[in-house]
């Protein structure tokens, strides 16, 4: 971990020249990353709310068998590829990438903004409608039920007829122009915008986390762009990309989608990496244990994951040798994972642990993700993956890394930062309260649906063969406990701007060490008068 | 569900003669002695496998298994001891340790081992499950909006379509979601290859218990195996999202003796010239339990 010193002139933030914008400049023309970041936040909170919404409505309908509120398949479909859409594009990456990202990046690197200041305004203002564009798809018409992987010909005009599932590709399309930008800005800011000192080697893990977050974006979103580009003229000006009686081939779809939805995942796993790392750090008053092998891990972890898409299509007819060849490729991953889950352990590992909330959070993951990992070594190998492919052992393993991992990962960094983006500390009882009820919650929901999957039940059905219905309900009553504690934190966040209770500059003691923790809470607007000189 | 089908025998040895009126009827409960490959309630593992590709899959899947939990335990562990040992009143002053070659060695290569030591019959594995060398048959399943279509080239060459019985028309015994009035019919012990091809959408073949899924995609051919080893009924589920009723188009295959196939072959085939459905084999359809309860093989035709 790069020491920052102190030595460079901050004590004199009260006479900064904070110029205060009125409101309209200051958050809807904004270019100040600061503020992006926790429109950005903010953004990703009201999806959430969203994307929340529709899994509890999905868990009331499979809380017993039989249909109990949906109309049909078509709605259930419509709303369940709503649910992963949403989650994915506007509530983990807003979170996690725009806020987290733009909030700390260029402190952490000593920077006084990013690169590109108006592109990081365009970035979320083009998240926005894309948001808008696909929630109203769910009321438009059948809405569009074709999963959040949106396989041809399902996706196709024949079987997803009129403007609605238009509509989720020009919000993913819209997304996607979002998510580039952001990555263009993150790369120059990181490349060219680092305070004296700050050499890549010194950089904190959250901006190594970034870094390699951003390439993932740039290299693999054009890929869906293509793809969907490629679906929404065979919809609707009959070119035959996809369609096997023009000459096209489903599978090829398949391949261009999950070239863009393997580094996807990583892309919302790796900040969340970066964030437990300090976490860990901070709350162990120790600083990282093998911080060069842990950035290197993000990295390998990063390159590998490019070259494993096939292992989603295991069944979808590839040949054996590729089978064999994306099975070994993917199993490789395993090991930069287990570099990183145990240079955390050693991180904790004779450190003096201080079990405030966000360091409950970043424990919950380094295990919760063990489990999510484990499954997911299991999962690599084609030959067991035959029987589990798309049964709700891969929604165990997929909501073990995400709504358990990245998630985590987004309350750990909003209960770690909270008080440095809004002045304001949380209050600590509450925060662990929310911990508890969520870690209770989640676990109860996603862990039956390992047993589900082994006996086969398929993913996308809003009703099942009465022999599953006893995990299903407790998994819907998890889940109930987990909508709850997401209004715990609702409430957390009131509780925060009403008690106002002041944060000070750095309220974590001797183990917070990067460069956020060394300007006021809430930092200056422009952060930095004077550049940190790095040791 | 076994049990309940030992309880509702009766029932249906009662209900034989008033199926055996209505055209196309048959009781779908299995007699007993039967594999029925179905998920149970509360269920925690695989379905049983009532063939050679799921027996091979579940061995696998035991050694997975144990190795991660065996990592999940470790790793809890590390950190139970973690959070007692060096929480801050029991270790007020920290470490400054940041390094340790050895120890950053150790957890790179022994994953490596580890996942070498799966990775080898994981090979094995998948190129046993890919095609049959010397299949006895070959069916072609096509998947349809929502239904699943069957044909058999081997047997002359006829086909039909398989649909989920709805939930008012289920007969005692028969399973809600899983019922089909007609069944995929196939020797028992017999290497059957399918080639699966697409029709509309994607949809994907998928029996647990007999340890076989592939998707049917248009413009696309593939092909598995499977056998099943045991007389009985192996349900799976269509495991693809493929529009309004993906969760309403389920597969019931049927393994029957050799000889009780070949009577039922011929039947279909015969049917389906008269623009009938084959149905279920003779004896599901008499319910005639003293048969099913002899274990011979003979069949009354």
């Amino acid at each position: 971990m790069a020491q920052a010193a102190h030595d460079t002139a901050h004590s004199g933030h009260d006479d900064h020249h904070d110029h205060a914008p009125g409101f309209v400049s200051r958050w809807l023309f904004s270019t100040n990353h600061k503020d992006i970041g926790t429109l950005y936040i903010i953004f990703s909170v009201v999806a959430a709310c969203v994307g929340v919404t529709l899994s509890i409505l999905m868990r009331i309908e499979l809380q017993e068998p039989g249909m109990q509120i949906f109309s049909g398949g078509q709605a259930w479909n419509a709303m369940v590829s709503a649910h992963g859409l949403v989650m994915v594009f506007f509530v983990v990456m807003p979170a996690l990438i725009g806020g987290f990202g733009n909030w700390f990046v260029p402190i952490m690197i000593g920077a006084p903004d990013m690169a590109f200041p108006r592109l990081n305004n365009i970035s979320f203002w083009l998240i926005v409608p894309a948001f808008m564009l696909l929630v109203s798809s769910m009321f438009v018409g059948q809405g569009a039920g074709a999963g959040w992987t949106i396989y041809p010909p399902l996706s196709d005009s024949t079987y997803q007829s009129g403007p609605s599932m238009d509509m989720a590709l020009f919000a993913l399309h819209l997304a996607g122009a979002s998510s580039i930008l952001g990555a263009a800005n993150f790369i120059t800011t990181i490349f060219n915008m680092r305070a004296p000192g700050m050499t890549l080697h010194k950089m904190p893990l959250f901006v190594w986390a970034m870094l390699v977050t951003a390439f993932l974006l740039l290299l693999s979103v054009p890929v869906l762009g293509g793809a969907i580009t490629m679906l929404i003229t065979d919809r609707n000006f009959g070119t035959a990309f996809f369609r096997p009686e023009g000459g096209g081939d489903p599978v090829l779809f398949q391949h261009l989608f999950w070239f863009f939805g393997h580094p996807e995942v990583y892309i919302m796993i790796l900040p969340a990496f970066g964030i437990v790392s300090h976490i860990l750090s901070t709350f162990s008053r120790k600083p990282i244990f093998g911080y060069l092998g842990m950035a290197y891990a993000m990295v390998a972890i990063g390159v590998v994951g490019f070259v494993v898409w096939a292992h989603h299509m295991f069944t979808s007819g590839i040949s054996v040798d590729t089978r064999a060849y994306f099975m070994a490729a993917t199993m490789i991953i395993a090991v930069p994972t287990g570099i990183k889950i145990f240079s955390w352990i050693a991180t904790m590992w004779g450190g003096s642990l201080d079990f405030r909330t966000p360091m409950l959070y970043a424990i919950g993951f380094v295990f919760l993700f063990t489990v999510g990992g484990v499954t997911g070594v299991k999962l690599a190998n084609a030959g067991v993956t035959v029987i589990l492919h798309n049964t709700y052992y891969v929604i165990a393993h997929f909501h073990y890394v995400l709504s358990l991992g990245a998630v985590f990962g987004i309350y750990a960094g909003f209960y770690y930062w909270i008080g440095k983006m809004s002045g304001y500390q949380y209050p600590e009882f509450w925060g662990k309260v929310q911990f508890w009820t969520t870690f209770i919650g989640v676990n109860i929901t996603f862990f039956p649906m390992h047993f589900l999957g082994a006996q086969g039940m398929p993913r996308r059905y809003p009703d099942y063969p009465d022999a599953f219905a006893g995990w299903n309900l407790v998994a819907s009553i998890g889940s109930y406990i987990s909508a709850a504690s997401f209004l715990l934190f609702i409430w957390v966040v009131v509780l925060t701007f009403i008690r106002k209770e002041k944060a000070a500059a750095n309220p974590w003691g001797e183990g917070a060490t990067t460069l956020e923790w060394q300007v006021s809470s809430p930092p200056p607007f422009h952060t930095f008068d004077e550049l940190p000189r790095i040791r | 569900m076994r049990r309940i089908f030992s309880k509702t025998r009766a029932l249906s040895t009662a209900l034989g003669m008033m199926l055996l009126a209505g055209s196309g009827a048959f009781a779908q409960s299995p007699p007993a002695g039967q594999a029925l490959g179905v998920p149970e309630p509360w269920a925690m593992g695989l379905q049983p496998a009532f063939g050679p590709v799921k027996a091979a899959i579940h061995d696998f899947n035991d050694l997975v298994l144990y190795i991660i939990i065996g990592i999940t335990i470790f790793v809890a562990a590390l950190l139970a001891w973690v959070i007692f040992r060096y929480a801050a009143k029991r270790n007020p002053q920290p470490s400054r340790t940041s390094h340790n070659t050895v120890l950053e060695i150790a957890w790179t290569v022994v994953p490596v081992l580890i996942l070498l030591v799966i990775a080898i019959p994981s090979f094995r594995l998948i190129y046993y499950e890919d095609r049959a060398r010397d299949a006895d048959m070959t069916v072609n399943v096509q998947g349809r909006q929502w239904y699943w279509h069957y044909e058999y080239p081997d047997n002359g060459n006829f086909n039909f379509d398989s649909y989920p019985i709805a939930e008012g028309d289920l007969r005692p015994g028969q399973l809600r979601n899983l019922a089909v009035d007609n069944p995929l019919v196939v020797p028992v012990g017999a290497t059957i290859r399918v080639i699966t091809t697409g029709h509309d959408v994607i949809h994907s073949f998928f029996v647990p218990s007999l340890g076989v899924q592939k998707y049917t995609i248009p413009g696309r051919t593939l092909e598995t195996w499977f056998r099943a080893d045991r007389e009985g009924t192996f349900y799976g589920q269509c495991n693809q999202i493929c529009g309004n009723n993906h969760w309403f188009m389920p597969i019931a295959v049927r393994a029957v003796p050799r000889a009780e196939f070949d009577a039922w072959a011929a039947e279909a085939k015969q049917k389906f010239a008269e623009g009938a459905a084959p149905g279920w084999p003779e004896r599901d359809r008499a319910t005639s339990v003293a048969v099913a309860d002899t274990p011979s093989v003979e069949v009354r035709r």
